[in-house]
């Protein structure tokens, strides 16, 4: 079972807000539309994305998304950290971008074997 | 990587063939809802993996020549999306694959993401 | 629009007009490739053109996008009437938008358009007054450029 903080470590994220890092992170959601992520998002999901806008941080509380992946090294904005220092969401920024990104996860989370990758 | 390969890895149908599936060998994917970003990172030659199902999607590839459309999730696309896309010749397919997991079989199949460097 | 030519031709954008949005760049880039211009400053040249078509679109309330071509340079000029840009330094930051939610649901706003011109472009003008509009002049090389692929 792999663990956002592990995850962090083994993608070389950079953690800029700091929520539970020991929650188990069970899939992943690939999404740029707050709309799409309201409808299909998971409990524990990681949420991979473009957005920086601070509606992300509202959108990952009422989804239960375990952690937020900003790709291309795209920054939060300062209203968005704000929030989620208040919301303890886990915000964090990859230089790679999302293609990649979801791949190495997506290797990472079958060889762990916790997540039926296939499927989620 | 050919195009069908492509398709038969994650269950796709072809909506608009954009002439011939069959000449077509891509480079490099890219995956994003937000457009600026396909134009600024998308490589020519480049797979779009997106959930956007309107026709700004079909210009974008167009305009960095981009040659095909890989809707997720099961999106439909919108009539004027389709028309587009026959119109400028543009392969358009669906999956009901969510974006994650299309994009990890094919990370997983070897395909990787081939960033224009400026 | 029938009245343009290889060198020189001007398109109408209407703000909130999505339907036909981007139908002005694609023009352009065939015109482009008509004339024989190299392949990757067709594709900068498009882009930075659909990226200012759009901000029109998105942000302005009409405008106009002219293009000149000549052996030395393709420039494109973007007028428009609008609300105009209050701090220009602060529009060019990559990620800054002022897009509303349902412009980002269509897949806008990233805030990475005038960075995408920039980026993409030999030299880049923007002028701004608000409550008239914004002017963009962005013009690429032709000649001696053709050593970085
Ligand atoms: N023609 C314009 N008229 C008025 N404001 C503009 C215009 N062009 C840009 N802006 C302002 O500058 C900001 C940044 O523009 P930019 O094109 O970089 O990003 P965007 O249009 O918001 O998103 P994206 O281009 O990534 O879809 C806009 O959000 C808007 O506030
Ligand atoms: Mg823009």
């Amino acid at each position: 079972m792999l663990t956002v903080s592990a995850v962090a470590e083994k993608l070389g994220l950079n953690v800029v807000v700091k929520g539970d890092m020991s929650q188990i992170v069970s899939g992943c959601y690939i999404s740029d539309l707050l709309s799409d992520v309201m409808a299909h998002g998971k409990d524990d999901d990681l949420w991979i994305t473009l957005q920086t806008h601070p509606n992300v941080v509202a959108v990952a509380v009422i989804k239960g998304i375990s952690a937020v992946i900003l790709t291309n090294e795209r920054n939060p904005e300062p209203e968005t950290i704000r929030k989620a220092e208040a919301e303890k969401v886990t915000i964090m920024v990859s230089s790679l971008n999302t293609f990649e990104l979801a791949g190495l996860l997506y290797m990472m989370l079958k060889d762990d074997g916790s997540v039926h990758a296939g499927t989620s | 990587m050919e195009l069908s390969k492509i398709i038969e890895i994650v269950h796709g149908a072809v909506v608009s063939d954009g002439g011939g599936i069959d000449a077509i060998d891509i480079t490099s994917v890219c995956s994003a809802d937000l457009l600026s970003n396909v134009l600024r990172y998308g490589k020519g030659g480049a797979l779009l993996v997106t959930c956007l199902n309107q026709p700004q999607v079909i210009r974008s590839a167009e305009i960095s020549d981009i040659p095909a459309v890989l809707l997720a999730l099961g999106a439909i696309p919108e009539t004027d999306m389709i028309s587009l896309a026959r119109d400028k010749n543009i392969i358009l397919l669906t999956t009901q694959l969510p974006m994650y997991t299309t994009c990890g079989l094919l990370y997983t199949a070897g395909l990787r993401s081939c960033v224009e460097e400026l | 629009m029938t009245e343009n030519s290889p060198s020189e031709g001007t398109f109408h954008l209407m703000g909130g007009e999505f339907t036909n949005a981007g139908s002005a760049s694609s023009e352009l880039k065939s015109t482009l490739i008509k004339v024989g211009v190299e392949k990757s400053i067709v594709r900068r040249v498009a882009i930075a053109a659909f990226e200012a078509e759009m901000n029109v679109i998105i942000h302005a309330v009409a405008g106009t996008l002219r293009y000149e071509i000549t052996t030395e340079a393709v420039t494109i000029t973007v007028t428009d009437m609008g609300p105009g840009i209050e701090n220009i330094n602060q529009a060019m930051q990559p990620g800054y938008s002022t897009a509303p939610d349902w412009v980002r649901e269509m897949g806008w706003g990233a805030g990475m358009g005038l960075p995408n011109i920039s980026k993409h472009s030999d030299l880049f003008k923007i002028d701004s007054v608000v409550g008239e509009g914004t002017t963009l002049e962005i013009i690429f090389d032709l000649k001696e450029k053709n050593a970085d692929s």
